[in-house]
C-alpha cells in the first residue's frame, strides 16, 4: 500500500489548470525576453488532472500519522491539539490575504494584532519586550545570541564569546552559537539531571557571553536552583538565555522572568497550539528584558504616541538587523493569538497543571515496568530508559518505538537528551485524556513482556504499517534525493 | 476547560495515583522565588462564538486583496491559488504531524517533500534540492555561508540589485562570522559584469545575485557567472520560481547555488509570512547543504520508501559542528508547492508566467504613455518593472487606494537615489480593466 510518485502518474497532455485567456494585447515574446534568456527545454513538471492530485495527496496524508489520528507523546515537541478555530482565523482575507509592504494605515488589524500578542507573551514569560520575527525555534535562538553579542559589544566587552550549554541541550543551541561565530563549552549535568552549579560557576568568567539554558530542562526537572544559577552567571557578567521549548509546563505558574533569564524564545508550534506542519512553519518570538530591547531585529511593532496608531519602526539604531524577510510567520502568530483569546490567563494555567498532571500520572503507570533514570516528580515530560532484561535480549529503544506503532499510537521522542542511556522521552500533553493515557501505559507494560518473550516480535516491527523499516544507511550511502525523468542517468 | 479532556473527578483520581493532594503539589520543585504570585493580567477568555465575531473584527480593519487590486511585489507576489491546494492542506494527517523522524508512519510527508525536491531541481536545473528553508531571504544567507564553508574563503561580493531586506539578512548572518560583504554597486538597474569582476578576487567565496532583480529586470547572468567564476568564486542566483516557467534555468547559465522565495507557488501573501525558502545545488556540495533532505530507499521487503537522509550535517547529530542550526523546514508551505506546481502542470506554470510577462508589458506601455511618468529602467523584466513619477508617490496611492487600488512600492524606501520611482507588479490575477484603472489613477484621474 504504497503511493506511487505523481511523476508516475498522469499522461503527456493532460493538465488541470485552465488559466485565462490574456485580456491584454499579446506581444511576441522575444520582443520583451532575449531569446538567449528564455528556457530552451520546460521543466519536467506532472501532466495530471486535478482528480489524480487531489487523489494523490489524499493517499499521501493517509500514510501519515498526525495529531489528530492519535496520541503522539513525542517528548520535548508538545504535540498538543491544534484548536480548528485557529485554521479558521488565519485563512480569513483579512489575514491571508494582507501585502507585507501594504501602507500601515491599510494593515491596522494585523499590526494591532502583532502588538497585542507581544504584550501577552511578555507577560506570560516576564519579559519587557518581543519581537515575532524568527521564524522557528532554533531561528530564534540565533535571534537571541546575537542580541546578546550585540549587547556586550556595546559595552565595550568584545571578548565575550563563550556560550555555555549543559549536556543535556537541545542540539540547536551549540549549533546556534557556532553560527554566531561563538564558541561552546559544554558542562556536565548533575546526579540529580540538573545544572551541576559548581561546574557551572567554575565554567563562568570573564570571556562567558551566555549560559542557555531549558526549564524546565529536557529531562521535565525544573532547575531548582534557578535563581542561584542567574545570580552566579549575571555575576560573571554573562546573561542568561532561555530555550523556552519547555513553557508548555510552567504558564501562570512560574515565569522566566523572574527566574532571572533575560533572553527566551517562545516555540508558538509548541506551546500555543499552532500546528507543526509536517516539520514547519512555527514561529519562534523572542523576548528580552528592558536593557535588551535596542538590539531587537527590526522593524518593530509600535504605537504612535499622538493618535495612537499602529507603526513599524525601522528607526533602530542599535538593533541586530534583520533575520528574516518582512515580519515573521504571521500566519503562525494569528493562530497563537486565538489560542491565547480563547483560554485567558486562567485558561493557560490549567493548560500546564494539567499538562503536568498527565505526565504524572502516566509516569506512575510505568515506573515499576521501565526504568526512570531521574524518579521525582516531573513536570510536564519524563525520560524512560527500557527495561530491565531488553539490553541482555538485544532490545532497543528503537525496538519499543516500531512496535508502539503496530499498536496506533506515535513513538516517544528517542535517543533524546543525550546523556541518558536509550532514552524515551514522553510528553502527553495537557489536551489527552485520562482513558489515553491508560491505554498507553498499558501497551508500553505490554511491549516491556513482549520483549522479553518474544524478543522477534520487537525487532521487526512495526509491522502493519505501508512500509517496514527503511534502510537509512543505503539512503545515505547511495544518495537518490530527487525523481529523474526515465532515462536519465 | 477548553481544549483539556481531564474532568474535575478525573483529576482528584490522578492527583491519588500520583500521591498529591491538590494540583499545587505539582509544582513543589519550583522555589518561592521563581513562582509567579499573581493571575496572568491578560484579557478574559472569549467563547467559541465571541472570539470567532473579535478574529473577523480584527481582521476586517485591514484591506484585503480579495477587495483591492494589489500591484505590490517586491519579494510577496499575489497569484492565484486554487481552493485544491489549501483543501488537502487541511487533511490534518498533514498539518498536525511532527517532522517525520518515524518514517514509517510518515511517508506522506517523506514523500511530498521528495516530490518537493524533484519539483525544485526540474525548475532550476540543479541536481539537489532540500527540504526548504524559513524563507528567500534566509535561503540566500545559507547559500552564502555554504559557499565560505565550501571555498575555505571568507568574502562574498553581493549586488546592490538584490532584495534590500535579503541584504540585511545576509549581513544578519555573516556578521560574526569573519565573512567580508561587498556590495556591488548598480547601473541602470543592473549589475555590471565588469564592475563586479572588479570586485570579485581569489579571497571570494560567491556572488550573490538576483534574477530577475528586485528592480524587476533581467540581469545579464551569463557575463555575471562568468566573472565569478573566474576567480572561482561560486554563483549564487536568487530566483522568482515563477518565472522558471519562461526563463533558462539557473542550472543552464553556470549557477552552483540557485535559492528563492517559494510564496508565489501555491502560497498566500499572509502579511509575509509563513513562506518557504527553497536551496538547490550541485550534487558535489551536497554535503555542505544546511535543512533537512528526504531520500529514497527500500525496506526491509524491497519497497521503495522515503527517510530523512545525509543527517549527519544536522544539529541533532553533529550539534556545533552541523552545517546549520535550522531543526525545521517549512514543510507545509513546501506541500503548498508542490500541490500547486502538480496541478500547474508543465502547461500551467508556462501559461501563468507569460501572463504575467504579457499584463506587466501593456502595464509598462500604459504607464510610459502617461505623462510625468516615464519608465526608470531600459533592461528587459519579468513581472515586475519601475516607473519615475513627478508627482509624490504617497500622494498617488493615496488616490489609487480609493479606487480600490494597491499601488506600487516606493523604492525611495530603499534606495535614496530611486526616491520618487515606484516599483510595480502585474501577476496573472491583474486584469486589463485593473491595468486600466490603475493607468488612469497614475494619470492623475480620480477612478
Amino acid at each position: 500500500m504504497t503511493e506511487t510518485l505523481i511523476f508516475e502518474q498522469g499522461a503527456p497532455g493532460r493538465g488541470s489548470c485552465p488559466m485565462p485567456e490574456c485580456d491584454v494585447p499579446v506581444q511576441p515574446l522575444e520582443e520583451m525576453i532575449p531569446s538567449g534568456m528564455l528556457r530552451k527545454r520546460p521543466p519536467d513538471l506532472p501532466e495530471v488532472g486535478e482528480r489524480e492530485v487531489a487523489g494523490h495527496f489524499t493517499r499521501l496524508s493517509q500514510l501519515n500519522f498526525g495529531v489528530d489520528t492519535g496520541f503522539y507523546p513525542l517528548g520535548s515537541c508538545t504535540m498538543k491539539y491544534n484548536p480548528k478555530i485557529n485554521e479558521y482565523a488565519v485563512r480569513l482575507p483579512g489575514f491571508a490575504r494582507l501585502h507585507p509592504y501594504q501602507p500601515a494605515e491599510q494593515v491596522q488589524g494585523a499590526l494591532g494584532l502583532m502588538y497585542e500578542i507581544q504584550g501577552y507573551l511578555a507577560e506570560i514569560t516576564g519579559m519587557d519586550h518581543f519581537t515575532l520575527q524568527p521564524a522557528a525555534g532554533a531561528h530564534g535562538e540565533f535571534t537571541g545570541l546575537q542580541i546578546i553579542r550585540a549587547y556586550h559589544d556595546s559595552r565595550g566587552e568584545v571578548g565575550r564569546r563563550k556560550v555555555i550549554v549543559p549536556d543535556s541541550s537541545h542540539g540547536t543551541n551549540p549549533a546556534t552559537a557556532a553560527l554566531c561565530g561563538m564558541e561552546v563549552r559544554q558542562i556536565s549535568s548533575g546526579p540529580d539531571g540538573s545544572v551541576d552549579l559548581e561546574a557551572l560557576k567554575s565554567a563562568l568568567d570573564s570571556e562567558t557571553a551566555a549560559v542557555m539554558l531549558t526549564n524546565p530542562n529536557t529531562l521535565g526537572l525544573f532547575e531548582r536552583q534557578i535563581i542561584e544559577i542567574a545570580e552566579a552567571v549575571h555575576r560573571a557578567g554573562a546573561l542568561l538565555y532561555c530555550d523556552g521549548a519547555n513553557m508548555n509546563a510552567v504558564m501562570g505558574i512560574s515565569r522566566p522572568g523572574e527566574m532571572g533569564f533575560d533572553v527566551i524564545h517562545l516555540n508558538l508550534h509548541k506551546t500555543f497550539s499552532t500546528p507543526h506542519g509536517g516539520g514547519g512553519p512555527g514561529a519562534g518570538p523572542v523576548g528580552v528584558k528592558h536593557f535588551l530591547a535596542p538590539f531587537l531585529p527590526y522593524p518593530v511593532v509600535d504605537r504612535k504616541a499622538g493618535n495612537r496608531s499602529f507603526f513599524l519602526d525601522y528607526d533602530r539604531p542599535l538593533s541586530i538587523g534583520q533575520v528574516r524577510s518582512f515580519y515573521g510567520n504571521f500566519g503562525v502568530v494569528v493562530r497563537a493569538y486565538a489560542y491565547i483569546r480563547a483560554l485567558g490567563g486562567q485558561g493557560l494555567r490549567e493548560v500546564s497543571e494539567n499538562a503536568v498532571l498527565n505526565a504524572n500520572y502516566l509516569l506512575s503507570l510505568v515506573r515499576e515496568t521501565y526504568r526512570v533514570p531521574f524518579d521525582r516528580l516531573c513536570m510536564h515530560e519524563f525520560v524512560l530508559s527500557p527495561p530491565a532484561g531488553f539490553k541482555e535480549a538485544g532490545l532497543h529503544t528503537l525496538d519499543i518505538a516500531k512496535r508502539l506503532v503496530d499498536y496506533a499510537y506515535h513513538p516517544p521522542t528517542v535517543y533524546f537528551p543525550l546523556i541518558v542511556e536509550e532514552a524515551l522521552m514522553v510528553e502527553p500533553t495537557e489536551t489527552e485524556s485520562r482513558a489515553t493515557l491508560e491505554g498507553f501505559a498499558d501497551a508500553l507494560v505490554k511491549i516491556a513482556r513482549e520483549g522479553l518473550e518474544d524478543p522477534e516480535l520487537l525487532k521487526e516491527a512495526p509491522h502493519g504499517t505501508p512500509v517496514s523499516r527503511l534502510d537509512e544507511v543505503l539512503a545515505a550511502r547511495r544518495p537518490v534525493l530527487r525523481w529523474q525523468p526515465p532515462g536519465v542517468k | 476547560m477548553r481544549y483539556v479532556l481531564n474532568t474535575v473527578e478525573d483529576q482528584k483520581l490522578m492527583l491519588g495515583r500520583v500521591g498529591l493532594s491538590g494540583m499545587e503539589d505539582l509544582f513543589r520543585d519550583i522555589p518561592p522565588g521563581a513562582r509567579l504570585h499573581t493571575p496572568l493580567d491578560l484579557p478574559r477568555p472569549l467563547a467559541e462564538p465571541e472570539l470567532h465575531r473579535h478574529l473577523r473584527e480584527v481582521a476586517g480593519k485591514n484591506l484585503n486583496l480579495d477587495e483591492y487590486a494589489c500591484f505590490l511585489g517586491a519579494g510577496a507576489y499575489d497569484h492565484y491559488v486554487s481552493p485544491i491546494v489549501d483543501q488537502l492542506l487541511l487533511r490534518s494527517e498533514f498539518y498536525t504531524a511532527y517532522t517525520p523522524y518515524q518514517p514509517e508512519i510518515s511517508q506522506g510527508t517523506l514523500q511530498a517533500i521528495f516530490e518537493y525536491q524533484s519539483l525544485i531541481c526540474t525548475l532550476t536545473g540543479m541536481e539537489v534540492a532540500n527540504a526548504s528553508l524559513y524563507d528567500g531571504a534566509s535561503a540566500l544567507a545559507e547559500a552564502a555561508l555554504m559557499a565560505c564553508e565550501e571555498t575555505k574563503r571568507s568574502k562574498v561580493v553581493v549586488s546592490e540589485s538584490v532584495h534590500p531586506e535579503y541584504r540585511a539578512v545576509v549581513r544578519t548572518y555573516l556578521r560574526h562570522r569573519g565573512i567580508e560583504i561587498a556590495e556591488c554597486p548598480c547601473t541602470c538597474g543592473l549589475t555590471d559584469p565588469e564592475t563586479l569582476a572588479g570586485l570579485v578576487d581569489s579571497r571570494t567565496a560567491a556572488v550573490l545575485i538576483q534574477q530577475p532583480n528586485f528592480f524587476g529586470c533581467l540581469e545579464p547572468v551569463l557575463d555575471l557567472g562568468e566573472a565569478s567564476h573566474r576567480h572561482g568564486a561560486l554563483f549564487v542566483v536568487c530566483v522568482d520560481p515563477v518565472s522558471l516557467g519562461l526563463l533558462e534555468a539557473p542550472g543552464e547559465y553556470g549557477a552552483d547555488i540557485v535559492v528563492g522565495e517559494g510564496q508565489g507557488l501555491g502560497n498566500q501573501v499572509s502579511f509575509g509570512g509563513p513562506y518557504l525558502g527553497f536551496l538547490a545545488c550541485r550534487q558535489k556540495l551536497v554535503r555542505r547543504m544546511p535543512g533537512r533532505l528526504v531520500g529514497q530507499t527500500l525496506d526491509k521487503s524491497g519497497r521503495r520508501g522515503f527517510v530523512l537522509t545525509i543527517q549527519a550535517r544536522e544539529q541533532h547529530i553533529r550539534r556545533e559542528k552541523a552545517t546549520s542550526n535550522i531543526c525545521s523546514n517549512e514543510a507545509l508551505c513546501a506541500l503548498a508547492a508542490t500541490i500547486h506546481l502538480c496541478w500547474l502542470g508543465k502547461d500551467g506554470l508556462r501559461r501563468v508566467a507569460e501572463l504575467c510577462l504579457q499584463k506587466s508589458h501593456y502595464a509598462h506601455s500604459q504607464l510610459a504613455s502617461l505623462k510625468g511618468v516615464k519608465p526608470s529602467f531600459k533592461a528587459p523584466f519579468f513581472k515586475e518593472f519601475a516607473m519615475q513619477l513627478e508627482e509624490d508617490i504617497e500622494e498617488v496611492n493615496g488616490r489609487l487606494i480609493k479606487g480600490r487600488i494597491i499601488g506600487g512600492l516606493d523604492l525611495g524606501r530603499f534606495y535614496r537615489s530611486y526616491s520618487g520611482h515606484m516599483l510595480l507588479c502585474c501577476t496573472e490575477m491583474r486584469t486589463r480593466e485593473e491595468i486600466d484603472r490603475l493607468a488612469a489613477g497614475i494619470g492623475g484621474m480620480s477612478i
